[in-house]
C-alpha cells in the first residue's frame, strides 16, 4: 500500500481528533511519524491564555451554546504537564450527576480511572454515560450542569498520570 | 406559522431555506459538521449547532443529533433540503413522534415512492403510463430472463431503492442479463443496503421531463409545469430548463392532468416531482417521484413566480396554497447550469480554496451559492459550487443571457465546469432544442476542433 495525500490527511486528522502527541504509522516499508507541535510560543498568548473563546467568536455565538473547542489546548504544554481534554461525542444536555439530587460523578480534584463515568449527556431521552479515556486527575469542568453541549465541545480537563 | 425552523442540510440549499424563512419572519437553526464551521449557512442562521465530524454519516445523516438539536433549540419544524435525509421516511416518522413538523410529505408517501417497484405499481393503478416491466423484485435469473423476453430487449435492471444511477444496468441481449442482474444487485446492496432489483423496458435516448407538484392539507393541489433535464452525465443533471422545448401547450395540459391524478391517488402533500421519460414519438412513461425539493426547483420559480420553498413551509404549517391552481401562468424561459468543482474535461473533483469568486448580475440572473472568495470547497461533500439561473423572454434570450453570465463569472483557485457549460450552450443540437439523455455521451465523444488543432 502506498500512502497517498488523502490517507496522510486522514492520519493528521486522527492525531488532531484524539489530541495525540505523537503517532507512528508503518505500512509496507514506508514509515510516517507525526508529532503534534506544542512548543510554547507558537500560540498568540502563550502564558496567560484566556479560558476560552475570544470575544470576536463569542459575538457570533448564540446564547446558550459555546463553540466547540477549535484546537488542542496550548496553555497545557506551556506548563509542561500532560493534560487531556475530554470532548463531547454527541449533541445533548450535559449532566454532572446520575439524578438531580445525587452527588456529581466527578469534581475538580477527583482522581479518575480509565472507563470511569464522568458525566451524562442526554440525547433523545437517552442518558449516555461518558467515560474517561484516561487515568488522572480532573483539573477543570468546562460546562455547567444542565447546559446543552455541541459535538466536540470540551467537557473536562484531566491531568494524566505520569 | 412556525416560530423556528431547523435546517438539516448544508451549502446553497441551506441558504435557500434561510432566505425563505427570513422572508416569512421565521427564526432558523443551522446544524453543521466540523468541516463546515465557517460556512455561510452557519453565519446567516439565527442559531447554530455543531452536530458531528465531517463524515456525513456522523453529522448531516445523524438523525438522533438532528432531533436532539431541534429539541434543545426549540425548533418546531425541520426542513431537510435535498439529498442527505430529504427522502428519509425514518426522519419524517421520528419528527412525527417528537411533535416536530417535517417539511415534506408524510412518511407513508415517502416510503411508497422510495420503493421504485412499489411506486410503479401505485402509479400504474392510478392510470399513469409506466414502462412495461416486472411487477415485483426479481428473485432468480430465470425469472429475469422470462420478463426480459416478454417485454423485449433492450431492458434496464434497476435497484428498487435506487437513485443517482447506482444499481442500474442496461442490457441489450439475453446473454448479458445474468451478469447485469448480479452486478446491479451487488451495487444496490452496497449503495442502499437493499439488493432488490426489477426489470423495465429500456427506452433508447429518451428525454427526461419532470413535473413540479405542490399540494396542501386542504385538498388543493397544483402542478407548476415541467422541467426538461435531459442534459445529464452518468444520471447527474448538468443543465435544466423550463419549459421543455418538446412540449406543446396541449401536451403540457395532458401530462399535467395525469400528474395531478397521480398526486391525488397517493394523497400527496407538500412539494414533489414526478419524473417521466419521453420517447422520440412523444409518448411519456412514469419513471419515479421525488418526495422533496429538487436542486433545479429555481427554473420553475422563475417562469411561474411561485416561491416553492415558502409554499413548502406554509403547507407544512397547515396553511393553504397561496395561489389558485387555475391562476398558475408560465412566463418566458428559464435555464439553470450547475457549476461543479470539477475538471471540465476529466470530471475529476477539484476541492480546494476559492481565491476569487465573482458572479455578474444584470437582468434575469439569479445565483444560488454558498461560495465566496477565500472559502473552502471541502472534499467531504458533493461538488456543487453554484447554481446559475437565468430567465429570458424566450429560450433564445435565456441562452444568450446564460452565455454572457458564464463568460463573466470569475472563479479562481479551483477548477469548475463553466468551460463545459459554455461549450454545451454553443452546440447546434442544444440550440435547436434537440435534447435527450444521450446528449452528453455523444457530445463528449465528438472530436473537438480545438483539440484537433493542437494534435496537428
Amino acid at each position: 500500500m502506498k500512502l497517498d495525500l488523502e490517507q496522510l490527511k486522514q492520519i493528521v486528522e486522527l492525531v488532531r481528533q484524539h489530541d495525540l502527541a505523537e503517532l507512528e504509522v508503518e505500512s509496507e516499508g514506508l514509515r510516517v511519524k507525526i508529532r503534534a507541535d506544542t512548543r510554547p510560543g507558537q500560540w498568540a498568548q502563550p502564558a496567560m491564555q484566556p479560558a476560552f473563546a475570544p470575544a470576536a467568536v463569542e459575538a457570533l455565538t448564540p446564547p446558550g451554546l459555546a463553540r466547540p473547542a477549535a484546537s488542542v489546548e496550548a496553555a497545557d504544554s506551556v506548563e509542561e504537564i500532560e493534560l487531556a481534554v475530554v470532548k463531547s461525542p454527541i449533541v445533548g444536555t450535559f449532566y454532572r450527576s446520575a439524578e438531580p439530587d445525587a452527588t456529581a460523578f466527578v469534581e475538580v480534584g477527583s482522581v479518575v480511572k480509565k472507563g470511569q463515568v464522568l458525566c451524562i449527556i442526554e440525547a433523545m431521552k437517552l442518558m449516555n454515560e461518558i467515560e474517561s479515556e484516561y487515568d488522572g486527575e480532573v483539573t477543570n469542568v468546562y460546562v455547567e450542569n444542565g447546559q446543552p453541549v455541541q459535538y466536540g465541545e470540551r467537557l473536562f480537563a484531566i491531568k494524566t498520570a505520569p | 406559522m412556525f416560530k423556528k425552523v431547523l435546517i438539516a442540510n448544508r451549502g446553497e440549499v441551506a441558504l435557500r431555506i434561510i432566505y425563505a424563512c427570513r422572508e416569512l419572519g421565521i427564526k432558523t437553526v443551522a446544524v453543521y459538521s466540523q468541516a463546515d464551521e465557517n460556512s455561510l449557512h452557519v453565519r446567516f442562521a439565527d442559531e447554530d449547532c455543531c452536530i458531528g465530524p465531517a463524515r456525513s454519516a456522523d453529522s448531516y445523516l445523524n438523525v438522533p443529533a438532528i432531533i436532539t438539536t431541534a429539541e434543545l433549540f426549540g425548533a418546531d419544524a425541520i426542513h431537510p433540503g435535498y439529498g442527505f435525509l430529504s427522502e428519509s421516511a425514518y426522519l419524517a416518522e421520528v419528527c412525527e413522534a417528537c411533535h416536530i413538523k417535517f417539511i415534506g410529505p408524510s412518511p407513508q408517501v415517502i416510503r411508497t415512492m422510495g420503493d421504485k417497484a412499489r411506486a410503479r405499481r401505485v402509479m400504474k393503478k392510478a392510470g399513469v403510463p409506466v414502462l412495461p416491466g416486472s411487477e415485483n423484485p426479481i428473485e432468480h435469473e430465470e425469472k429475469a430472463l422470462k420478463v426480459a423476453k416478454d417485454i423485449g430487449f433492450p431492458v434496464i435492471v434497476k435497484a428498487t431503492a435506487g437513485g443517482g444511477g447506482r444499481g442500474m444496468r442496461v442490457v441489450r441481449s439475453a446473454s448479458d442479463l445474468p451478469q447485469a442482474v448480479q452486478t446491479a444487485r451487488r451495487e444496490a446492496e452496497a449503495a442502499f443496503g437493499v439488493a432488490d432489483v426489477y426489470i423495465e423496458k429500456y427506452v433508447d435516448s429518451p428525454r427526461h421531463i419532470e413535473f413540479q407538484v405542490l399540494a396542501d392539507h386542504h385538498g388543493n393541489a397544483a402542478h407548476l409545469g415541467e422541467r426538461e433535464c435531459s442534459i445529464q452525465r452518468r444520471h447527474q443533471k448538468l443543465i435544466e430548463e423550463s419549459p421543455s422545448p418538446a412540449l406543446s401547450e396541449k401536451m403540457r395540459r395532458r401530462m399535467g392532468n395525469v400528474v395531478m391524478d397521480a398526486a391525488k391517488a397517493v394523497q400527496y402533500s407538500n412539494a414533489g416531482t414526478f419524473e417521466f421519460l419521453m420517447d422520440a414519438d412523444g409518448r411519456f412513461y412514469f419513471m419515479e417521484a421525488n418526495t422533496r425539493l429538487q436542486v433545479e426547483h429555481a427554473v420553475t420559480e422563475m417562469v411561474t413566480g411561485v416561491d416553492i420553498v415558502k409554499e413548502q413551509i406554509r403547507i407544512a404549517a397547515g396553511e393553504r396554497l397561496s395561489f389558485k391552481p387555475s391562476e398558475v401562468t408560465f412566463t418566458g424561459h428559464s435555464i439553470e447550469c450547475r457549476i461543479n468543482a470539477e475538471d471540465p474535461e476529466t470530471f475529476v473533483p477539484s476541492p480546494g480554496v476559492i481565491r476569487v469568486f465573482s458572479v455578474p448580475g444584470g437582468p434575469g440572473v439569479r445565483v444560488e451559492t454558498c461560495a465566496h472568495s477565500e472559502c473552502t470547497v471541502s472534499p467531504y461533500y458533493d461538488s456543487l459550487v453554484a447554481k446559475i439561473i437565468v430567465h429570458g423572454r424566450d429560450r433564445q434570450e435565456a441562452i444568450a443571457r446564460m452565455r454572457r453570465t458564464l463568460e463573466m463569472t470569475v472563479i479562481e483557485g479551483i477548477k469548475t465546469t463553466i468551460p463545459l457549460h459554455l461549450r454545451i450552450l454553443g452546440d447546434p443540437d442544444f440550440l435547436a432544442g434537440t435534447l435527450n439523455t444521450s446528449f452528453m455521451e455523444r457530445f463528449l465523444a465528438r472530436p473537438r476542433p480545438g483539440r484537433l488543432a493542437e494534435a496537428v
